[in-house]
């Protein structure tokens, strides 16, 4: 098997033992990446010499987590010396003049920080659509989205680009695109995953997660990634645990919301979820059915909530201190025109939508009710882990829809993620497992945990994954 | 018709911290532009904020020496406005649960006291602006009273009450020059006895405590005779111009901002526990009001020198260091100090030097000279004494003799003395002094002359 196709388990035995080398890895990487990035348009930056200068400096027999393992990240997060523009042009020419604290964990880890990933601009939209430097495809079909926003992080590991990357999940945006490309995406809880150099989009719901092959990648990325960071006051000082995820389901309570299944939905979605969980069963899960009831409102509370944080969060791109500037008059017309020229269409509405929704009058009526309502879904979940330890439900409704299909109606790119949405308004963890296929296009299953049980999913996932080979599956490309 | 000023002031006070209030930068003021700046405090992309403790510890400092209540659980919120000097274009401020809640300083009451992240600096010049970053995050605390106030005096005495606390705590220097304490006044004007409040006009741009009284002196009249012309008043914000002495129109309501204050998303809202809010309270320094009182009846000194030594918490340090047995005597030398925190004198040398002049050591007139020794040099009074031979001879063998040689060279001067004259004593005292070439103790030498004068 190439060593591009192979997972950081398989290739860390391979690293250890000295079979092949960190530059053999990296080099067979970006000679992949070479061969089919013009079909996927997954990397936005890529510096060949550099990660193969990186894989020399690393000691790829040690017993460093990622040591020589190459890893692409999602272009929201920082990398001292690279640029980050978050797929938007008010960031054209800008280069990061620090590490975001999972890079630097990374880098501590001896992972090799291959290239930079395509996104929906500032992380907005579930297509990757929106991005400034045009659309990533699904690997599995080419005419196709591959998710979003973290559509190139999904991407790139889908097409064996990357042995794993790290993407940012505010509404779905890594298990959306991991469900709709075949591979595993985590939503860590919040607080779990520092979000120091994470260009922020809606801070009360952002969080880091890897994009993997197989479960148990996902769990290693996860031990790297996690823990608390004194630059980030939202992080949790809880200690890392080692996440093991064996041990099966046998005498775990799954449960299964009603509100998930959804009339509309696709049929063949449906039945593989269905099937998954019926597997689930076979395999000594105890099946029980819950009630997450405010669940028909977290679209509109994601939209007021994420998009007022957002209208602040993004204020700070005004061509002053870095970043695209365009001259104006004075110094309010070049912010005009600065942000005017700088953002796409998608970050505009919601910078707007939120500024809206945060205004003298509207406030009460708009922010704080959707603050209220985020109260009620949190608590629908509490309720609800105490009938259960995991919550199983299909990470989508529909497989990956055509380019094209859904730009010129947002409301209908809204409800990608309304799956999804409700784990980031009550901070708990999530994760999507490949579960099947609707005709040749991969399906997601979504495991739901406590908060800061990020254990149990693992273990349910894992479980769930060696039973089947559907995380075997590849494209063809 | 009679009219009255109803006066509120914002004061904004930078807090004495050494770092900044979201990041480990440094607080130091001169420093060349954009050298105390990391990318949390220019706004960079990803960054987040972390609190800094000693600004809060500093801010509930301060409510608990106004009598505030402190807020429990308080909060951070965004203040969403786009300007230059705002790195992030919102700024980290409190909005309904500020640190400190109600408070006096003497008769006036204080709403609120809230902390946030101070902006950075804009200067501009003749073709361009230039921001300078460095005071971007230091962090301030604005202070908004009640509009307790009626006239330019009460505000003067307000800020200088208000400021004499913050120094005495710790809490800031105030130093307006430094723009570590700005103010921004609220005024309006009603007939005397209406009960509701006049349009409200804000004044800014006022630069020292002074500026205040005089932009009140200003504007008052300015919004009585209006209105006595029949004119209508609005809301507005006002500049005053010192140089002018006059305010001019900035900017009307309607231009009025909507802040969009929404709850901070990157911070932990802020819980002050009884252990905190005890640590706190064991840091109270004893307040100006009550120091002078102690001093008037710990040391016996006059309410004017306890004022002036109260008003300038270092210099009542130094004289309860240096008040000895004679604290008036200390407090007189003390008072002539114009740079108490920057002069070499150490408080036991004002004990020694008031010392050696009630022990007759020296003369008073000596003591000016050893205390001006001791303002330049900084070295111990008796060193100095010892250099100038300034010792007064209180040697009676030594004065006895110079009497005699006085006695037989002035024999007009005895014979007055004789004849009852007695102002004719102080020609031969004169005379002694200057045979001992001023270091004799002149009580001692009119004594020893009357005895031998009235004995032979």
């Amino acid at each position: 098997m190439s060593l591009f196709a192979l997972t950081i388990a398989e290739l860390r035995e391979k690293l250890r033992t000295g079979e092949v080398s960190a530059r053999e890895v990296t080099q067979a990487l970006l000679n992949r990446i070479q061969a089919v990035d013009g079909k996927l348009n997954a990397y936005l930056w890529l510096n060949p010499d550099d990660a193969l200068a990186q894989a020399e400096r690393v000691d790829a027999k040690s017993d460093k987590l990622l040591a020589g393992i190459p890893i692409a990240v999602k272009d929201v997060l920082n990398v001292d010396g690279q640029p980050c523009t978050c797929a938007s042009k008010i960031l054209k020419g800008y280069t990061s003049v620090y590490d975001a604290q999972v890079i630097t964990r990374l880098k501590q880890e001896g992972a090799i920080i291959l290239g930079r990933t395509n996104m929906d601009e500032f992380a907005m939209g579930s297509s990757t659509e929106n991005s400034s430097w045009g659309v990533t495809r699904n690997p599995w079909d080419l005419e196709r989205i591959p998710g979003g926003s973290s559509g190139g992080s999904a991407a790139c590991v889908a097409g064996d680009e990357a042995i794993a990357s790290l993407g940012s999940d505010t509404g779905g945006s890594i298990r959306q695109p991991a469900a709709v490309t075949g591979c595993v995406g985590l939503k860590p809880t919040y607080g779990r995953v520092s979000r120091y150099g994470l260009v922020a989009f809606a801070s009360s719901l952002d969080q880091i997660g890897p994009f993997t092959k197989t479960v148990a990648d996902a769990a290693t990325m996860l031990r790297v990634i996690a823990g608390h960071d004194d630059r980030d006051s939202t992080s949790v000082p809880r200690p890392v645990p080692q996440y093991s995820i064996a041990g099966g389901v046998k005498g775990l309570r799954l449960g299964l919301p009603k509100e998930y299944f959804i009339p509309g939905m696709d049929r063949e979605v449906e039945a593989a979820v269905r099937a998954a969980i019926r597997q689930l069963g076979s395999l000594g899960a105890e099946i029980v059915e819950i009630s997450l009831p405010h669940t028909e409102y977290a679209v509109a509370v994601y939209y007021l909530i994420a998009t007022a944080e957002a209208s602040a969060n993004l204020a700070r791109f005004d061509g002053v201190r870095y970043g695209a500037r365009v001259r104006g008059e004075d110094v309010i017309d070049t912010y005009g025109k600065t942000r005017g020229a700088g953002f796409g269409p998608e970050v505009k509405r919601r910078i707007i939508l939120g500024t809206y929704a945060l205004s003298a009058g509207y406030y009460d009526a708009y922010y704080l009710r959707a603050q209220k309502v985020r109260t009620l879904i949190r608590q629908d979940f509490e309720k609800a882990f105490q009938k259960c330890d995991a919550i199983v439900t299909p990470t989508t409704a529909e497989p990956a829809f055509k380019i094209g299909e859904k730009s010129a109606d947002p409301l209908k790119m809204y409800l990608c993620d309304i799956f999804t949405i409700s784990c980031n308004l009550a901070g708990n963890c999530g994760i999507s497992v490949p579960c099947g296929f609707a005709g040749k296009l991969p399906v997601g299953l979504q495991i739901l945990g406590k908060a800061f049980d990020e254990e149990t999913i693992l273990r349910v996932a894992q479980a769930y994954e060696q039973s089947t080979d559907w995380h075997k599956q590849r494209p063809v490309l | 018709m009679d009219f009255e000023a109803v006066i509120g002031l914002e004061v904004h006070v930078q807090l004495k911290t050494r770092t900044k209030i979201f990041c480990g930068c440094a607080t130091d003021f001169g420093a060349e532009p954009n050298t105390r700046v990391c990318p949390v405090c220019l706004g960079y992309p990803g960054v987040l904020p972390v609190m800094n403790e000693e600004a809060i510890r500093k801010t509930i400092l301060a409510g608990l020496m106004i009598g505030c209540d402190i807020t429990r659980h308080s909060k951070w919120d965004r203040k969403n406005y786009f300007y230059p000097d705002m790195p992030k274009n919102y700024q980290i401020s409190q909005y309904d649960l500020p640190l400190c809640l109600g408070g006096k300083v003497g008769a006036v009451g204080v709403t609120r006291i809230h902390l946030e992240e101070d902006v950075a600096k804009s200067f501009h010049f003749a073709t361009n602006s230039g921001v300078d970053f460095n005071r971007a995050g230091t962090p301030l605390m604005e202070i908004v009273s009640e509009p307790d106030m009626r006239t330019p005096e009460d505000a003067f005495n307000y800020l200088t009450a208000l400021k004499e606390i913050l120094v005495t705590g710790g809490v800031s220097d105030c130093d307006m020059e430094k723009g570590q304490l700005r103010c921004d006044c609220n005024v309006s004007v009603r007939p005397v006895g209406q009960v509701t409040f006049g349009e409200k006009i804000e004044i800014k741009n006022m630069n020292s405590i002074s500026g205040v009284k005089r932009a009140l002196e200003y504007e008052i009249p300015r919004q009585i005779n209006a209105l006595k012309r029949g004119e209508k008043l609005q809301q507005e914000t006002r500049r005053w111009d010192d140089d002018d002495g006059k305010t001019f129109l900035m900017r009307t309501k309607e231009y009025a901002h909507d802040y969009r204050y929404f709850p901070e998303p990157d911070l932990m809202p802020v819980v002050v526990d009884d252990t905190m809010l005890a640590e706190i309270r064991r840091q109270l320094p004893e307040l100006p009001e009550a120091r002078r009182h102690r001093f008037v009846a710990q040391y016996g000194l006059p309410d004017y020198d306890a004022g002036v030594l109260v008003a300038n918490g270092a210099l009542a340090n130094f004289f309860e260091q240096a008040a000895g047995k004679n604290p008036k005597a200390a407090a007189n030398w003390i008072m002539t100090v114009s740079e108490i925190t920057t002069t070499p004198i150490q408080p036991e040398h004002i004990t020694e030097l008031v010392a050696a002049i009630d022990a007759g050591q020296i003369s008073g007139k000596q003591g000016k000279d050893v205390f001006a020794e001791m303002l330049a040099a900084g070295k111990p009074p008796a060193l100095i004494i010892k250099e100038k031979g300034l010792a007064q001879v209180s040697d009676t063998g030594a004065i006895e003799a110079f009497a005699e040689q006085a006695i037989a060279a002035n024999p007009k001067s005895v014979a007055d003395f004789r004849a009852g004259n007695k102002a004719a004593l102080n020609a031969l005292v004169g005379q002694v002094m200057k045979l001992s070439k001023g270091k004799a103790n002149p009580q001692l030498v009119s004594s020893v002359l009357a005895k031998k004068l009235q004995g032979s």
